[in-house]
């Protein structure tokens, strides 16, 4: 059953994104559906990232259309703010702080009824209850991924999003996140993840699309595509030889 | 307003729980602090004849030297892991993210001049009990909490932050720093309270002006 199904999760059109004289971005569309988990390959520097920044309401886009959860992301970035939840390469957390206390200090900014509670439950989804009064400078690598993925559940957003977020993480905690994102996007709401990992992205269900020359193109399963023919445009630009 | 309050209230609370258990930030103030009031009471010669003129620019020099220290740290702190970017993330306005770190500087600087105002008034040999100093104090650290998280928000992303905070902090509150000697001058001088209708509703103007056009500059900067 979708948690949102008025319009589309996410709606791009004419997306284009510069650094300086630089373009990362141009002219992308993009239309996911409630319920839609897409995986994004691409190399380094293709603006996956910036994609990701830019949904989620961190960076502008310099031209284009974008509709979260149906909000404007130009007119309403708050509104986007509480319904995405985003995993990046740093975990946003204090090192200061035990696990539980980073969580319910970011459940009281999204101003959710009993923080702890919650926060205790995203814990538990990740496997981190039972560390969960120690400080986070005390924790692995990993660990301190898995609370991070924990803060950008904890509000139940319709949308994740998550760059990379196996990097770091060992076999039993990538097959843990396969299995939280799987769930997120049967109860109806929607994932993006980027990857550089072919063998990862391709084992996991869902859409696949490859960013690159500034424009995102798709297959997947749902047969919008060869998928032994995107797997080797994948390669050829990840730069891999498989 | 509660949705302006409450955020600033969950930034201020989170700060004083951080330096609670670090004290990195209040305890690094007080050492210079007391290592630049020690090194001018030897260089200057403080004399109780000369104390009225020297002991307000001594302890303006003291406190704006250890405000631009905890404004250096204090998004620091943020950056570390990524903390500034998870609050921008967060559902709140970019006011409220501004009002609770100036409010967290605010308060930790307001702690360290309260602990080296009597060793002020001990070394220098002033009457520190004063209301009107008091009222300067707090008026002027307010300034310097208001323009210091703004500039330090800057700085921060600057890979010459240290350099780059008192570059810009120190030309902006200069108004801020005479106004807070002149008022303190009228507090504890010969003539006690000559001056003040002058130089207390000026802090008072400038911590006006910034406290509205601080937040909207910080708003800007964070964007990208």
């Amino acid at each position: 059953m979708p948690v949102n199904s008025v319009g589309d999760a996410i709606k791009l059109e004419g997306l284009e994104k510069s650094f300086g004289d630089w373009p990362v971005l141009w002219d992308l569309d993009l239309t996911l559906g409630w319920g839609q988990f897409l995986v994004i390959f691409g190399a380094n520097g293709v603006g996956k990232s910036t994609l990701l920044r830019i949904l989620s309401a961190q960076a502008r886009a310099d031209a284009g259309k974008a509709l979260i959860a149906g909000y404007d992301l130009q007119r309403n970035p708050q509104a986007v703010r509480s319904r995405v939840g985003v995993v990046a390469h740093q975990t946003f957390l204090y090192d200061d702080l035990t696990a539980l206390e980073n969580l319910v200090y970011y459940g009281r900014l999204f101003g959710l009824n009993d923080p702890e509670k919650k926060a205790d439950e995203a814990l538990s989804k990740l496997g981190m209850d039972r560390r969960s009064g120690q400080r986070l400078r005390s924790l692995s690598h990993g660990m301190q991924k898995r609370v991070a993925i924990a803060r950008a559940i904890m509000h139940r957003p319709s949308i994740l999003l998550l760059d990379e977020p196996e990097s770091g993480l060992d076999r039993g905690s990538v097959e843990l996140l396969r299995e939280l994102l799987q769930e997120w996007a049967e109860s109806g709401r929607a994932v993006v993840m980027t990857t550089h990992d072919t063998e990862l992205g391709f084992s996991w269900t869902g859409q696949l699309g490859l960013l690159a020359e500034g424009n995102l193109h798709l297959s997947g399963p749902e047969g919008t595509g060869d998928s032994a023919e995107f797997l080797r445009r994948v390669t050829v630009s990840l730069g891999a030889s498989r | 307003m509660m949705q302006l309050l409450r955020p600033v209230l969950i930034l201020v609370r989170k700060d004083i729980l951080l330096e609670w258990r670090s004290r990195d930030l209040v305890v690094s103030m007080l050492v210079f602090s007391l290592l630049i009031v020690v090194v001018f009471n030897f260089a200057l010669n403080v004399t109780p004849q000369r104390v009225t003129v020297l002991a307000p620019g001594i302890i303006w020099v003291t406190f704006a030297f250890a405000a631009t220290l905890a404004m250096n740290r204090s998004f620091v702190r943020e950056m570390e892991q990524g903390g500034l970017a998870g609050l921008l993330l967060s559902p709140v306005s970019r006011d409220a993210i501004f009002l609770g770190k100036a409010l967290s500087s605010f308060l930790f600087m307001l702690l360290v001049e309260a602990a080296l105002l009597p060793i002020f008034g001990a070394l220098l040999n002033f009457p520190v009990l004063s209301f009107t100093l008091v009222l300067t104090i707090v008026m002027a650290t307010l300034g310097f909490a208001l323009v210091g998280t703004l500039f330090s928000a800057i700085a921060v992303q600057t890979r010459s932050r240290e350099i780059m905070l008192p570059v810009l902090f120190f030309p902006v509150i200069l108004p801020v720093i005479i106004a807070a000697v002149e008022a303190s001058s009228a507090s504890i001088g010969s003539e006690p309270g000559v001056g003040l209708n002058r130089w207390l509703p000026l802090l008072a103007i400038f911590d006006a002006l910034f406290l509205v056009i601080c937040p909207w500059v910080f708003a800007v900067v964070v964007e990208e």
